[in-house]
């Protein structure tokens, strides 16, 4: 039991919180949502020059063989800085996948695309009918000689308006929502028969509508055994979770770092109002939530390479439910206790909110993870 | 970063498990899973077991009679003995005043009092808190004027926690009254069966015999019961209210508590089928677990903090084990009485010794109320949720 950093992490913390302090105030990140796809290419490159579009990746693949807590750390930096690069989609979840279910010739190919920032990949796996559940996949791949035809629309797909490539999960067999007969293929976004509609979301990060039309798929980007995709995607989409906890608890930290400032600074009836008791005890709720949802975020953490599937659900849920109210409470009291200003668009709190909000419905919400931790019987057994 | 326990300390769990596996006795693990009091004899009998092992007062230096365990290790044996279910040692000699003697006692104190702590000869109650001295502490108001080579005391404490077991009891009073408010206290020991001491219960709302006022009328006390130094009292009690904090979360218990539950709800019928079953029930009971694992991964940071922190100085995010812990309790508390449903309802007197009459409904259901309603406690003591708040404020945030 150990909580301090090795050499190794604490460099990498170190240099990641560097670079968002240089280079990512909220002033910049409002320049950066103009550019094209509403992010930083110079960003991505320095994410590239310093390693972090490599970390997960095996040494072997060219990568730098970080786990779960490297991850971690990177995350809870872009949340801080409330990022809006393409980290999640194209590192976390497609390269999850890539790491999980692409072979040695594969991973050859796509590792530098990624490690080198020169492809965006996103992940085309939600579905309209899906809400959270990750079995549920209708659109229809075909077999057609070597290779696969797909059909079907994918919806939310996070950042599916930069992607070069797209990573496509799709029904070889089976009914709608059977985890058995899932495939995962590798789509040239500007492959003939795909069509993309991208679009913002409520945080300033984009996704996109894509729907997929007699697409082909050679046989080279078939990714792992076709119909037996399901624990990959699972397994991902636990990693994702871990590190969407991460990212949480970096704007959460902000969200209340800010609102303690304001206590200390602003002034009414000639003293600060940090010094009234009602609203010392709301930002000492508000400072339990966050070190709650630091904990269960190391908790998620440590259980995001556990290879019992079942166990590691419970951890998920877990931690989703946690970060979830954790999330809500803060940003909610965040814009409270800054009082009217709180609203304005133009200070960063409301943003750290809508953020937060958003978080709590990927992959699943508060509701959704108790209900699934609960039918699991617990995290204590009887 | 290596957030699992090592394989050492898996086989040193492993070792107090089956240790206690082995030598607790069943009569006293049954009564605390039924959710009733450890008697004065039980603690005593389980407290000599562990001494016998050397396992009495694990935290104490090795010269005194520790183990000389990482704090990991400590925070291992504190969480097996909750989840056995053992009882606790009787924290107001191991965790308040046993560190205190040895850490500002005159040897011949260390002598005479810390063996007989380890091996409950000696009975300790607390005397700090007072009618008028409750989170405010040091507005304390009892005296202890020196004559000779005594001290004579006058005044009142209350909420005494098993007083009525007292052999000695340590205290804090005043000795100069002209001093400012936190300077002018010092720290006694006091032999309870002293004449001019009275001890009178405090039956709790849920009628219960816990607490206790005790009154000090004209009680001789020898000099050499003064531990350290005269009016310097107030800095020994921060410094024990500062060791009061390892196990405070008392996540152990919880966990305990929450396996008795899901027994007990897997049994109990809700209409047609287990009450474990019934969605609400089980998404309140997730929602608890959910908050104790996160409890559980603050207490080990606070714990692996330990090795690095100045001695002596509380980790002021322990204030949080301290809030999240006592309000866990209380909703477990809540909870298990949902599982008795209407059987919550017959009243049953609890004596120490266990019940004297024969339940009404299941024999399982007649502690559950008593606990919810003495479980309101747990909020209150050891500096209320609403001064822990104030603690973190001032301490971390900086307001």
């Amino acid at each position: 039991m150990d909580f301090d950093l090795s050499e190794e992490q604490r460099m990498l913390k170190d240099s990641v919180d560097r670079l968002v302090a240089d280079k990512y105030d909220f002033d910049k990140r409002k320049a950066y949502l103009k550019n094209e796809h509403g992010f930083s290419r110079e960003m991505w490159g320095q994410f590239a020059e310093l390693g972090l579009l490599a970390l997960p990746f095996a040494e072997a693949d060219g990568g730098f063989g970080g786990g779960p807590v490297e991850t971690m750390i990177v995350m809870e930096s872009l949340g801080r800085a409330l990022a809006v690069e393409p980290y999640m989609a194209t590192v976390v979840l497609s390269g999850g996948i890539i790491r999980h279910a692409a072979n040695d010739a594969q991973r050859a190919e796509l590792v530098p695309m990624i490690a080198g920032g020169e492809k965006i990949f996103a992940l085309a796996h939600h579905e309209r009918a899906a809400r959270y559940n990750l079995a549920c996949v209708t659109t229809k791949a075909t077999k057609d000689g070597d290779g696969y035809i797909l059909d079907g629309e994918k919806s939310l797909v996070l950042n599916g308006d930069a992607a070069d490539w797209l990573i496509v999960s799709a029904r070889v067999s089976g009914g709608d929502r059977d985890e058995d007969g899932i495939g995962l293929f590798l789509v040239d976004a500007r492959a003939p028969g795909v069509s993309r509609r991208g679009f913002w979301n409520q945080d300033a990060t984009r996704s996109a509508e894509i729907s997929l039309s007699k697409v082909k798929v050679e046989a080279g980007h078939v990714l792992g055994e076709p119909g037996k995709a399901f624990p990959v995607i699972e397994r991902v989409v636990h990693e994702a979770m871990a590190a969407l906890c991460a990212e949480a608890v970096g704007g959460m930290g902000v969200a209340h770092a800010d609102t303690v400032e304001y206590l200390k600074t602003r002034k009414q009836f000639g003293v600060t109002i940090g010094s009234f008791q009602s609203l010392q005890h709301r930002a000492v709720e508000m400072f339990v939530f966050l070190e709650q949802s630091r904990s269960i975020t190391y908790f998620a953490t440590m259980m995001a390479s556990e290879n019992d599937a079942a166990e590691r659900a419970r951890a998920m849920s877990a931690a989703k439910v946690q970060i979830g109210k954790s999330l809500r409470f803060v940003g909610q009291q965040s814009i409270q206790l800054h009082g009217g200003v709180g609203m304005t668009y133009e200070l960063r709190v409301g943003h750290y909110f809508k953020r937060g909000t958003m978080i709590d419905t990927l992959f699943g919400d508060v509701d959704h993870h108790l209900a699934k931790l609960s039918a699991m019987g617990g995290l204590i057994a009887a | 970063m290596d957030l699992s326990f090592t394989p050492e300390e898996i086989a040193f769990r492993d070792e107090v498990r089956t240790f206690f596996k082995e030598n607790l006795p069943k009569d006293i693990r049954d009564k605390l899973v039924a959710g009733m009091h450890a008697s004065k004899e039980d603690m005593i009998r389980w407290t000599r077991i562990l001494n016998k092992k050397g396992w009495a007062v694990p935290h104490w230096p090795v010269e005194y009679g520790g183990t000389g365990w990482t704090p990991v290790q400590q925070y291992i044996f504190l969480e097996e003995q909750m989840l056995a279910p053992a009882p606790q040692m009787l924290a107001f000699g191991v965790s308040m005043v046993g560190p205190v003697i040895y850490t500002f006692g005159s040897e011949e104190q260390k002598k005479k009092y810390l063996p007989a702590i380890a091996n409950l000869d000696t009975w300790w109650s607390q005397g700090f808190s007072e009618p008028g001295a409750g989170s405010d502490l040091a507005g304390l108001r009892t005296t202890a004027k020196r004559e000779g080579d005594f001290y004579i005391v006058n005044g009142q404490k209350t909420w005494t926690t098993l007083g009525q077991h007292g052999d000695m009891i340590f205290m804090l009073v005043r000795t100069d009254p002209n001093a400012k408010k936190q300077e002018g206290i010092s720290f006694l020991l006091i032999d309870m069966k002293s004449p001019g001491i009275t001890v009178k219960p405090i039956i709790t709302i849920e009628g219960g015999h816990e607490v206790n006022e005790v009154f000090f009328d004209d009680v001789k006390v020898p000099v050499e019961n003064l531990v350290g130094k005269e009016n310097k009292g107030w800095d020994y009690a921060k410094f024990l209210l500062g060791n009061e904090r390892v196990g405070i979360a008392r996540v152990g218990a919880s966990k305990e508590r929450i396996r008795r539950i899901k027994q007990l709800a897997t049994a109990e019928l809700d209409g047609d089928m287990p009450l474990i079953e019934n969605q609400r029930f089980r998404e309140k009971l997730a929602s608890i677990e959910v908050e104790l694992k996160a409890l559980e991964m603050t207490q080990l940071r606070v714990v692996a903090a330990e090795r690095t922190r100045e001695k002596g100085k509380p980790d002021p995010a322990s204030s949080i084990l301290k809030i999240k812990g006592s309000e866990i309790q209380q909703q477990i508390t809540e909870l298990a009485l949902e599982v008795a449903g209407p059987y919550i309802a017959p009243y049953r007197q609890e004596t120490h010794d266990g019940w004297n009459e024969p339940p009404v409904g299941p024999e399982w259901a007649s502690p559950l109320a008593p606990a919810y309603f003495n479980y309101r406690k747990v909020s209150i003591y050891g500096g209320s949720n609403e001064i822990q708040k104030n603690i973190i404020a001032k301490a971390i945030l900086g307001l």
